[in-house]
């Protein structure tokens, strides 16, 4: 399941905003993969249509990595 | 007063890509005019358009840049980045970054009619679709019409007044005049300065051509005919122009190379109507008689006019008038052209585009023809060029712009 995840956002990351694949670890925060506070929402936008789990703005508050965005995406399917 | 020169000269509209292809291609006489694919599948009434080459966002921007970007802003990047290279003020370790001028005291000033048309078109279909919760945040600093002259300055680090002005059609010309007047205040040593448009949406192209601005000839090849007897509307088109404005004390000290010297700017309203000139000029008249009048040349000195000419049955027939009442005789012996039969009209854009063609002209001394003019309206008493280039020695050259709203603007070019 995290596996799949992390490959969905490697994609998204890559496909949508241009981040070099090389750069996309889990423990990457989106900060240093380029994308600011309105580029973190935007993802979110396209993560909803890939896996139809919204992450809101209030959840937004504590996702600094990949990881962590990962970790609350599994825990909205679980 | 200040001299202010053009020190660099960038361009991309439907006669092609980068100066020299742009301008071979208003020498052309070819018009840019196509079918578009887009239009015909939307169904919009008029499906007749000139797109500018297409060029990758990605690769000219980076992915990561061009995704929160709209088109017009894409397009005001790629053609401030070419004016800044040929000004030389870039030095190549950077391709955008100002090296050759104090960073901020550099301004950027650009026209814009719409802004972003086509971030509108695409996300409120989400709005409405998907709901409020699944609006891009990205919406806003796409759309702004400000946005073009935003990221030039984040490109390029240019500090200095910043400002987008909007004149509709006559924008392009506006900016130019605006950025001439920060220099001679001193308030900027340079001045990024033009015009840029990427209007080309269904929704547009309907509401221009439910307002029967647009012509309904279905062939492409004769559509945009300025001054032409048969000519029924302007054919819509996109585009983006960028000078390099200077004060002449410092593009002498670096050494710059200049292309032109900014020896007038005239701007007026009709006070008249929303979209339609009056008949006999109007406000146009002002506006050139300013140019000229600030220029300090005499007005027979002018030999060339890039025409606003439109290819509309009531802009061209008013602008004629207008020119005569600035000139009188000496009308007759001004070579006229409209680059519009090439490149549509760029709207925003086309005040930059056209300012830099009278410059060319004015360099080259050769006046590109008005394409697709197979006779010529008798009402417009104008010389104008057609069929190919002319040879004309050129003192000084005029290039007039007028937006919907009323709003003109004229602009008077000498040698630098």
């Amino acid at each position: 399941m995290s596996q799949d995840l992390f490959a969905t956002f490697t994609e998204l990351l890559t496909e949508e905003f241009g981040v070099p694949e090389d750069d996309i670890k889990p423990e990457a925060t989106f900060e240093a993969l380029g994308l600011d506070s309105l580029d973190v929402v935007e993802l979110t936008l396209v993560l909803e249509e890939k896996t139809g789990v919204k992450l809101e703005d209030e959840e937004l508050e504590d996702v600094k990595t990949v990881q962590d965005a990962i970790d609350k995406v599994a825990e909205k399917q679980a | 007063m200040k001299q202010v020169v053009v020190t660099g000269m960038g361009l991309i509209s439907p006669a092609g890509r980068g100066l020299d292809d742009a301008w071979n291609g208003a020498l052309s006489g070819k018009t840019g005019a196509a079918v578009d694919d887009d239009l015909v599948a939307m169904g919009t009434p008029v499906t007749i358009c000139c797109r500018v080459p297409s060029f990758d966002p990605d690769q000219e921007l980076g992915r990561g840049a061009a995704r929160r970007l709209d088109r017009f802003t894409h397009l005001a990047v790629i053609e401030a980045r070419e004016a800044l290279q040929h000004s030389g003020l870039v030095d190549g370790s950077d391709e955008e970054k100002i090296t050759g001028a104090d960073r901020d005291r550099v301004g950027v000033l650009l026209g814009s009619g719409i802004g972003g048309a086509e971030t509108w078109a695409s996300e409120y279909p989400n709005y409405i679709e998907k709901g409020p919760k699944r609006t891009s945040p990205m919406f806003i600093p796409k759309m702004l019409s400000n946005t073009g002259a935003g990221t030039v300055a984040m490109r390029s680090g240019a500090r200095g007044p910043n400002m987008t002005v909007n004149t509709a059609c006559a924008a392009g010309a506006s900016a130019i005049h605006i950025g001439r007047d920060l220099i001679r205040s001193g308030a900027a040593d340079v001045v990024i300065a033009g015009g840029v448009e990427a209007g080309i949406t269904g929704l547009a192209v309907s509401a221009f051509a439910q307002m029967g601005a647009l012509s309904k000839n279905p062939d492409p090849n004769t559509a945009s005919r300025p001054f032409d007897v048969d000519r029924n509307g302007f054919v819509i088109g996109e585009g983006s122009a960028v000078v390099i404005l200077e004060s002449a004390e410092h593009a002498a000290a670096r050494g710059a190379t200049t292309y032109a010297t900014v020896a007038g700017a005239g701007a007026s309203a009709d006070a008249h109507h929303a979209t339609a000139p009056p008949e006999d000029g109007g406000g146009a008249i002002l506006a050139i008689r300013r140019a000229v009048e600030e220029s300090g040349i005499d007005p027979s000195d002018i030999g060339h006019l890039n025409a606003h000419g439109t290819s509309t049955p009531l802009n061209d027939a008013a602008e004629a008038k207008a020119v005569r009442a600035v000139f009188g005789d000496h009308t007759d012996r001004i070579a006229v052209t409209s680059t519009k039969g090439v490149t549509g009209h760029t709207l925003g854009a086309a005040g930059a585009i056209e300012a830099i063609f009278a410059i060319m002209a004015m360099r080259e001394g050769l006046v590109p023809p008005t394409a697709n003019l197979v006779n010529q309206d008798p009402a417009i008493a104008f010389d104008v060029v057609s069929g190919s280039p002319r040879e004309v020695d050129l003192r000084a050259v005029l290039s007039t712009s007028m937006g919907f709203g009323g709003q003109n603007a004229a602009l008077v070019f000498t040698p630098a």
